[in-house]
């Protein structure tokens, strides 16, 4: 398998960033110079207008990595699932 | 370890405080918090909240885990709704079990603290006419809550 194919990962999209992207979930298959959060967000918001609407202010959207919050720095390798959301408002 | 529940349908919150002391003599002090849907003046219908099944449950649980790693806990129960819930209706529910009540009413507060800045769910308004809002914005009173348990160790 090689580096590029172990990539692939599944993206799901919450709240306001669902929205914007049009879809819940996708699947990706990133370059292998998408290493970070923060890359992916970069590589993302040249993929249309809602994906760039999504990640205008990448300040403003929440990354988790296999269900785990992470901060735009995370590295993205090996990680089967990543989600974009905002901010969080439950309770 | 504590039980954690994510589900559209309401919940008993009498029983489920019960629940933690029932057939046991070691439990002190039961602490429970239940948070409503409010129609702020009249003009919400219901809130709609959405979440991320199989995160939501993974971090309550790991806000549990470090509730019990820091007070000295017997129990705990976690639900949080999902879906359509209208105003006067139970969105959240924590309680917490210790031998005294000061690490109950402290472990249920964090719970909460926690609950509102990290776990994935997100609320829009619908309003009495039936447009539906943006997105709740988060509070910085929440986060600043939610900071005074990391900033003391």
């Amino acid at each position: 398998m090689s580096a590029a194919t172990e990539t692939r990962m599944k993206a799901l999209y919450f709240a306001w960033v669902r929205e914007r992207v049009g879809v819940d979930e996708e699947e990706l298959d990133p370059p292998p110079t998408v290493t970070t959060v923060s890359d992916l967000i970069a590589w993302l918001s040249e993929r249309g207008e809602g994906y760039a609407r999504a990640f205008g202010k990448p300040a403003a959207v929440r990354a988790a990595l296999d269900r785990v919050h992470v901060r735009s720095d995370a590295s993205i390798v090996g990680a089967k699932e990543v989600a974009f959301f905002p901010p969080m408002t439950g309770g | 370890m504590a039980t954690v529940r994510v589900q559209g349908e309401d919940f008993d919150p009498g029983a489920e405080a019960e629940a933690l002391a029932r057939g046991r003599t070691d439990v002190g002090a039961v602490v429970s918090f239940i948070g409503y849907c409010r129609d702020e003046g009249g003009g919400i219908a219901a809130l709609e909240l959405e979440h991320y099944p199989g995160m939501a449950e993974d971090e309550i649980a790991r806000a549990a885990g470090e509730a019990e790693a820091r007070w000295p806990l017997l129990g705990a129960t976690v639900i949080h709704r999902y879906g359509r819930i209208a105003p006067g209706e139970r969105i959240v529910f924590v309680a917490v079990a210790a031998e005294h009540r000061g690490a109950a009413f402290a472990a249920a507060e964090m719970l909460m603290d926690y609950l509102k800045t990290r776990a994935p769910f997100w609320k829009r308004a619908i309003r009495s006419g039936g447009a539906v809002e943006g997105w709740v914005e988060p509070k910085r009173e929440d986060d600043r809550s939610a900071a005074r348990w990391s900033a003391a160790d």
